[in-house]
Formats: structure tokens, C-alpha cells, sequence
């Protein structure tokens, strides 16, 4: 029983009910309920709820869902034309994502840092040639598709990232390309 | 003997259990070659290089494909907890998973079945699972970055993406987000923070900081944290004391960092290569033949 203590332990204030969970807001009911279809049949775990008092646009429903998946979930959700007015953390309805970029030349190479994720090319080619930070698992999976591809050319994060890492390096990657 | 749980960025790799074995400029478990380019395979490529070099440990793995859909960690999470009460190992790091609350404390739990409590390291997506769960101080060690700093500091973060703006600051403010994070009970026992200079620390504070060799090119190379994790589960798995194994994975990192002689491009398989040379160098396990 080395760990009975765990069992006991109350939770810190520091971790709300459903911490990696996220709320998709919508116009209206009816996008709510098929949008609930979509992501069900999807396979997502999700549940109709009603909203907290932080969220004061949409409708009277919200649609609970993983939020590591957002980017994945928006994605279908584009898909079929139900884009949500916001999807937003249930630890915090009114935290926006990291909108900061720190940006660190080398001389022959640039680095663009959103939130965990980094992404770097060479200069001169405009070849990504390293991505780093992040921990959930597209985010190998992305290096693979990216890394020693042109900037220009390379698929976009966005199109075959699935988590939050992946929306992260989205970020870095539109940064870059404007920069570039 | 080291046993580290973790994903491959792979659709169609099954879900393995076994132990792992090193090969030129890669690993390989049950018949199957990974090449060592980041996340868990680099974790696992650099703990078999400190392994190789500190003596016989054994490295297993529990591994299972997944791109970022979540099925694969789930799948393990699953198996994780049917299994992991009949296993033991001296030490047992979790890696690249899917973040799942839910499933991250029904492994936890299975954990706490084992005969003996292995020292539970966590990286990557289930750090952030741990922290989001408000268990972090079930484990021994958390390896964050920078950014994973400033996410485990902020206690409403629910991922590093969501952190605070005004918590993202310059790693000179480390000491201080290592103190919120233990404020805020979202930090493991101890912590070994990745970065330009990587510190050490615990609920007391940060006990010991490294800086040299420096280059700054690391940073930019994707794998370099997880062969830190993996040399201290290495040296942890090999007996060292935490503080001792802490120290000395940071420095052996940043030398075999340094004798790659690298640049933003290269690849982190060049820096595992020197990882046996770079222990030897710190005075641990044999030179590698070649050495100089």
C-alpha cells in the first residue's frame, strides 16, 4: 500500500473538474445538435451541456469535447460548414491561446517559438530543417511530414496536425511564412 | 531495469511490450527498427547509449503507433492498466501520450498496484496529463522545457498553448515559475528544467544549475530534451541518487551536445552518438573505442 496516500489525497484547488476539456460555442441550438452528430459519429467523446457564466455569446448549449483534439475536431467541423463561434478551455473560458512569437536568428538559420513549439529553417534554401518542443504525439508525426521540405511547400500543420501541439506549430509555420 | 512507456508516430505500429535493443543510429523492439529521430525512439536511443555505458540495465518498452488521434495511447492506457500490476522495474518514465485526464489516473492507479513503487519520471504529453490531474507530486521527476515550465507554473493552463502571456517570460525567470509551480502543487517531487541554462530543483528551490558548453543552436534541435529524459531514467534505472543522476544527465547531454559540434540543422541521432563518449568523459563507463 506504498501509495494509499494517493488514493486519499484530496485534489488541488489547482485542478478543476474536467481540466482537459473544451467548450465549443455556437450561434444556435440547431448547430449545437448536429455538430453533436457529426462529432459522435466521429468517434469524439463529447457531451451537450449548458454553458458557464464566463461564456456570454452563442447559444444556451455548449458541446464539451478533448481539447488536445481541437484541431482535429475544428477541422471537421469546417468540414461540414459548422464552424463554432469560439472553442475555448473549461479551465478557463476566457484564456486565449499563446499569441506571442519569439523569433531567434542564427545567421544562416531562423527559429520561430509558439507557445512549446519551434520551428526552424535554413535561410538561404528555405528548407525546414528541425521542429522541436511539444509533447503530444503528432508532433514527431509532423516533424516527420515537415522536416528537409521547402517552407513553401511542405504540408501545413494545420491540414495534418491533430492536437493543441499542432495548432501550436501552426502558428510558428504561418509566423515563418509571413517572415519568409 | 528501466521500462519507458511511450508512442511512435507511426498509424499501423501494433502495440509492443518487450525489450528494447540498440542499433546503428536507432533502436529496435520485437523484430522492428526505429530510427532515432525525436520523441520516445530518441528517449529510448540515448537511455540504451547511457545504459551501454554505465553497465547492464535492461530498457523495455511499451510502444504503440499513434499520430496524434489519441487511439494508440488509449489502446496502451488500456493496456497499461491490465498489466502494469504485474510488473516491476526500477524506474518507469512516461513519454509521448495523448494527454488524457481520465486515463492518466486509471494508470496511475495501476501503478500504485505494483509490488514495488518503481520512480515515476514523466515528459511530454503525460506530463502535461499529470499536471492537468492534479497528481504531479505522485511522481519523482518532471523534464519540462522552458515552455512546459511556464505551463506547469500556470495553474490554469490546461496545455502549454494556453499559457498566460504575462507567465511567458525570459528563462531568466525560471527560478520563480519553478517556485509557482510547486505553490500550486503542479510540480513533481523534483524537476529538472531544459533550457539555455538547465536547473535543477525541488519544493525548496533550484539546488543546482548548468550552463556549459553552451550552444545555442540546441535549442532549435528537435529530440535533444528527450535524450535527457532518457539518460536520467538511464542513470536513475542504474542506481544513482536523484540529485547525482539530475547533474550528471545534464551535463553529459549538453557534452555530447557539444561534441556533435552542431548547428540549428543537425539531427538529434548525431548528438545520441556521442553520448557514450561524453559519460566517459564525466568519468562514467568505459571510453568508446576511437575515443580520444
Amino acid at each position: 500500500m506504498a501509495f494509499a496516500w494517493l488514493k486519499n489525497k484530496a485534489k488541488p484547488a489547482s485542478a478543476p473538474k474536467n481540466a482537459d476539456k473544451g467548450l465549443l460555442v455556437f450561434d444556435n441550438t440547431s448547430e449545437v445538435i448536429r455538430a453533436e452528430g457529426l462529432l459522435k459519429r466521429g468517434g469524439w467523446s463529447i457531451r451537450v451541456m449548458g454553458p458557464p457564466p464566463e461564456i456570454r455569446t452563442g447559444c444556451d448549449l455548449v458541446i464539451e469535447f478533448p481539447l488536445i483534439e481541437k484541431l482535429d475536431i475544428l477541422r471537421a467541423l469546417e468540414e461540414a460548414k459548422l464552424t463554432p463561434l469560439s472553442a475555448v478551455p473549461v479551465s478557463g473560458p476566457l484564456l486565449e491561446p499563446v499569441n506571442l512569437f519569439q523569433v531567434k536568428d542564427f545567421g544562416q538559420h531562423l527559429m520561430v517559438r509558439a507557445a512549446n513549439m519551434k520551428l526552424t529553417i535554413d535561410k538561404r534554401s528555405l528548407i525546414i530543417v528541425n521542429i522541436s518542443g511539444g509533447g503530444c504525439p503528432d508532433v514527431p508525426y509532423l516533424a516527420d511530414q515537415l522536416v528537409g521540405k521547402l517552407l513553401t511547400e511542405a504540408p501545413s500543420p494545420r491540414r495534418i496536425g491533430h492536437t493543441l501541439c499542432g495548432y501550436a506549430l501552426e502558428l510558428a509555420y504561418q509566423e515563418m511564412r509571413r517572415r519568409c | 531495469m528501466l521500462t519507458v512507456v511511450g508512442t511512435v508516430p507511426q498509424v499501423d505500429f501494433p502495440l509492443l511490450e518487450g525489450v528494447v535493443s540498440a542499433e546503428a543510429g536507432g533502436i529496435a523492439i520485437a523484430g522492428r527498427r526505429l530510427e532515432a529521430k525525436r520523441g520516445t525512439p530518441a528517449l529510448l536511443a540515448a537511455a540504451l547509449a547511457a545504459a551501454q555505458a554505465l553497465g547492464e540495465i535492461e530498457v523495455r518498452a511499451f510502444l504503440v503507433g499513434d499520430v496524434g488521434l489519441g487511439d494508440g495511447s488509449r489502446k496502451l492506457y488500456r493496456h497499461l492498466t491490465e498489466v502494469l500490476p504485474h510488473r516491476d522495474c526500477a524506474v518507469l518514465t512516461f513519454h509521448y501520450l495523448q494527454p488524457d485526464v481520465d486515463w492518466h489516473n486509471r494508470v496511475l492507479f495501476a501503478v500504485e498496484e505494483m509490488a514495488v513503487r518503481p520512480l515515476l519520471v514523466a515528459d511530454a504529453g503525460f506530463m502535461y496529463a499529470a499536471k492537468m490531474s492534479g497528481q504531479a507530486g505522485a511522481y519523482d521527476l518532471f523534464t519540462p522545457d522552458a515552455g512546459e515550465l511556464a505551463f506547469l507554473a500556470d495553474e490554469r493552463a490546461p496545455h502549454p498553448f494556453y499559457t498566460r502571456g504575462f507567465i511567458l517570460q525570459d528563462e531568466e525567470g525560471a527560478p520563480e515559475l519553478i517556485a509557482r509551480a510547486y505553490l500550486h502543487d503542479n510540480a513533481a517531487r523534483h524537476l529538472l528544467v531544459k533550457g539555455r541554462v538547465d536547473r535543477m530543483a525541488d519544493q525548496d528551490g533550484v539546488w543546482a544549475s548548468v550552463s556549459e558548453p553552451s550552444h545555442p543552436a540546441l535549442e532549435a534541435i528537435g529530440g535533444t530534451g528527450d535524450t535527457l529524459t532518457g539518460m536520467v531514467s538511464a542513470l536513475l534505472a542504474a542506481g544513482l541518487e536523484m540529485r547525482p543522476a539530475c547533474l550528471l544527465a545534464a551535463k553529459a547531454n549538453r557534452l555530447a551536445g557539444d561534441l556533435a559540434q552542431p548547428d540549428p540543422a543537425t539531427q538529434v541521432a548525431e548528438i545520441i552518438a556521442h553520448i557514450p563518449r561524453a559519460l566517459a568523459a564525466l568519468g562514467q563507463g568505459h571510453r568508446p573505442a576511437g575515443g580520444e
